[in-house]
């Protein structure tokens, strides 16, 4: 559950709210749960309040792994089976049929 | 190469389809049941079509995912008698209002002409106590893990500034024994948990480890993307394939290890565990947050005891056994009958991507 | 029907665009006014008069705040009517408007709603010719409500109804999707936050009028207002029968429409717009349609963003919302009213 978007921090004023910007939204929001955010931080933001400061090198990680993974994944269904129709193709029945 | 907001990089089409390339092949010759635990995790399926995107095999099921949603029928009627004291003003998540008791829902006093706001942070019902000093103002409080610390700060806070006319009702609930209860289920097939990315930002890893340590089921951290999600799912497959149950973080950008230290201290220090009734699953002990007695001048729960109508749990709602895909939705003796998408009972229908909900939609289309 | 007005009482979901508010339409106003203009679900009634055809519609602006980024409920009351009537084909001619006031709302504020009133009509090139002032008690009404209604001839031959989706015809939108929800809700106390984003208000006859020249076999054009393109789509698909198609990456969205709608949880598919126009046209009609619209300065975003298809169930109507992945979902309407949430 839980709506959390991340958000750059643009300023912090004294009393520990920061305001925030989500592709150009602007709002205030509470860093009394990331005490180290800075602005120029992303934070994950949920309920007006910053739960967590966005870990830019975890998430260009995340991206190379699953890359190189899928690369090879790829390189393993085409070795094997050659030009095989693409999986993953949607199925007809609607979400909720199924 | 991908920045910290860069959201299109986990939206990326062209990884998606090849991480359903991996899960297709993984998926081979398997009949698994992945379950999620988490409201977003719900509609972020439901947004981006990925439960038809699933090769046969793999059932994503939705669990008990919203925590709004599974407010019981008691609490709601709590709630109601608050805000039916005279010229208090009630605030809440939009999610809440729609919730129903016993006879009535927040939106419906609303419009009966009780003053119910809804709000997008605990902070702005705050604000609302220091601008109207002579008028009480309610927080009625849900959610998981994700929120009970910022409901925390702000009852903090309040208690900080002596702001006497601010009061929360809280109906928190903590994720964890939730999983652990339909594990206990003799009835559940659930072969992986895709397990909760903001609830996680918090918790950290460590309440999920007896799932894998006692019950020998593996659980993946998921962030809210497709991308993110679709490679939870791959690394469930994949341990199921190698026969492993373990704790596995997904979600690396939002999610530490060890969680948000500060706000689970956050959580301690004004909130104590509690049982808690769950709409459509019950009683499940430890599940619930209850406010602090040191903090119960702010604890609407302890600082009034309004005339609450008598529960009436709704019965024969079989949302439990629809969330742990032991039966579908159009089973249950109340669907489509005394639930439906506006007159919900169970959960499922509550929450607009629910089971129920989604499996009622689709009927109404083919009509 | 889907199924009966079971309600006691009005609630706040009766209003807001989506499926309650169509059960309380087609389960208590239908059935006591009956009205065959009404019945197909149109925005306008189009009835005889005279030797020719009028169109005809009215509504009720209750928007709160009163101003707001890019307008004012003035704006909105007159782009509202003229867009209701466009949207039948009619050229727009004349409007009524009809003031409900809250005893102590400033004049001057009045005022600058009835300059916005008078330049948009203007814009409009349509005039207001009547109207009627109530004056209520304090707290018996929300500042100023405003009721418009509009008249205008049908020109011979036009034929447009939300009933003529076929199979194969392309789906348009005229610009950018919520802009004027996400401008409202911005201003809106407890959820304050800011952006940049002006209400899209606007009056799109002209643009209306140049689209039906360019594709003179367009079946019809909607206004998706309150709730938003997923409403106006789903109301098409069932008034024809038919199924519809809409690609995600086609339909234009401001960044920060979508920064807003992610902050609060919001589909920006039921978000409201007060000047934009949803057309259906022949394939064979559709660049010149999209031409037509890209031309008028309301419809620079404009886009070709799904298709008419068969339905998928014998008797079904549902729309459809391709993913960049290809994966599909079921585009629903908006089941009471739009709220932030947290989950």
């Amino acid at each position: 559950m839980c709506l959390a978007v991340p958000s750059k921090i643009v300023s912090i004023d004294d009393g520990g709210i920061a305001q925030i910007d989500v592709l150009g939204v602007r709002r205030d929001c509470s860093v009394r749960l990331t005490p180290n955010a800075k602005p120029g931080d992303y934070v994950l933001v949920h309920a007006g309040f910053a739960i967590q400061v966005v870990e830019e090198q975890e998430a260009d990680e995340t991206l190379r792994l699953l890359q190189e993974m899928s690369d090879r994944e790829l390189a393993e269904i085409t070795g094997q089976q050659g030009a095989d129709a693409p999986a993953g193709e949607p199925a007809a029945a609607p979400a909720a049929a199924r | 190469m991908a920045t910290k907001t860069d959201l299109d990089s986990f939206r990326d089409p062209k990884l998606a389809r090849e991480l359903l390339d991996a899960i297709e092949r993984l998926a081979r010759g398997k009949n698994v049941n992945l379950m999620e635990v988490c409201g977003t995790h719900t509609v972020s399926i439901a947004r981006y079509g990925l439960r038809s995107a699933m090769p046969e095999g793999v059932h994503l099921l939705s669990g008990p995912g919203c925590p709004v949603c599974v407010t019981s029928n008691h609490d709601i009627d709590t709630m109601i008698a608050l805000a039916r004291i005279p010229d208090v003003i009630v605030t809440t998540f939009g999610d809440m209002i729609r919730v129903p008791g016993s006879s009535t829902t927040l939106g419906a006093e609303r419009a009966q002409g009780r003053d119910v706001r809804v709000v997008y942070s605990p902070l702005d019902a705050l604000a609302f106590a220091r601008e109207n000093p002579p008028r009480r103002v309610f927080f009625l409080g849900g959610g998981f893990e994700t929120t009970t610390p910022a409901i925390g700060a702000t009852i903090l806070t309040a208690h900080d500034e002596g702001l006497g006319n601010f009061f929360v009702y809280s109906a928190h609930k903590r994720t964890p024994p939730a999983i652990m209860a339909i594990e206990d289920d003799p009835e559940t097939q659930v072969n992986g948990f895709i397990l909760p990315g903001h609830v996680s930002t918090i918790t950290g890893l460590a309440p999920y480890r007896p799932l894998a340590e006692r019950y020998h089921v593996p659980g993946v951290v998921s962030g809210f993307e497709p991308v993110d999600i679709l490679s939870a799912i791959a690394r469930l497959l994949a341990q199921i394939d190698e026969g492993q149950a373990r704790i596995e973080n997904a979600y690396e950008r939002g999610v530490l290890d060890e969680g948000n230290v500060v706000a689970q201290r956050m959580i301690d220090r004004v909130f104590e565990p509690c049982d808690a009734t769950w709409r459509g699953l019950g009683v499940i002990p430890g599940s619930g947050s209850a406010i602090r007695p040191e903090f119960a001048d702010h604890d609407a729960a302890r600082a009034f005891s309004p005339d609450v109508e008598p529960t009436v749990e709704p019965r024969g709602c079989r949302c439990g056994d629809v969330l742990r895909g032991v039966i579908a939705p159009d089973r249950c003796p109340l669907f489509g009958r005394a639930c439906t998408a506006e007159h919900p009972v169970g959960p499922c229908m509550v929450s607009s991507e629910g089971s129920c909900a989604a499996y009622f939609r689709y009927q109404e289309h083919s009509r | 029907m889907a199924s009966a007005l079971n309600d006691t009482e009005v609630r706040l979901g009766h209003g807001s665009g989506g499926a309650m508010m169509k059960r309380l339409i087609d389960n208590l106003f239908l059935e006591e006014f009956g009205d065959e203009a009404a019945l197909p679900g149109d925005d306008a009634g189009v009835v005889p008069l005279g030797a020719g055809r009028i169109a005809m519609s009215t509504d009720s602006f209750v928007v709160t705040p009163q101003f707001f980024p890019g307008g004012n409920i003035g704006r909105v009351a007159v782009c509202g009517t003229v867009n209701d009537v466009a949207t039948s084909g009619a050229q727009v001619a004349y409007l009524s408007c009809g003031f409900i006031l809250e005893e102590g709302y400033p004049i001057d504020r009045l005022r600058q709603i009835a300059t916005t009133m008078a330049k948009t009509a203007s814009e409009a090139g349509v005039k207001i010719i009547t109207g009627d002032t109530k004056v209520v008690e304090r707290g018996k009404a929300d500042g100023v409500f405003i009721n418009t209604a509009g008249v205008g001839l049908v020109p011979p031959g036009v034929d447009l109804s939300g009933t003529h989706c076929r199979p194969g015809d392309v789906v348009l939108l005229s610009g950018t999707l919520g802009d004027h929800g996400i401008a409202i809700v911005s201003q809106r106390e407890g959820l304050s936050f800011s952006t940049t984003v002006e209400s899209d208000a606007a009056p799109l006859n002209r643009m209306i009028s140049s689209v039906l020249a360019a594709a003179p076999h367009a079946r019809c054009f909607r206004d998706p207002t309150r709730g938003g393109l997923a409403s106006t789509l789903n109301e098409f698909a069932e008034a024809s029968g038919v199924d519809i198609l809409v690609r995600e990456a086609d339909v234009p969205v401001r960044d920060q429409v979508r920064g807003a709608c992610d902050m609060l949880g919001y589909d920006v598919f039921q978000v409201a717009n007060e000047g934009k126009i949803v057309a259906v046209v022949p394939a064979d009609e559709a660049d010149a349609a999209l031409a037509a619209m890209r031309a008028d300065r309301y419809g620079a975003d404009a886009a070709i963003i799904g298709e008419v298809q068969a339905p998928s169930i014998e008797g079904g109507h549902t729309v459809r919302l391709e993913t960049p992945f290809g994966s599909r979902r079921i585009l629903d309407m908006l089941v009471g009213e739009q709220l932030p949430r947290i989950c």
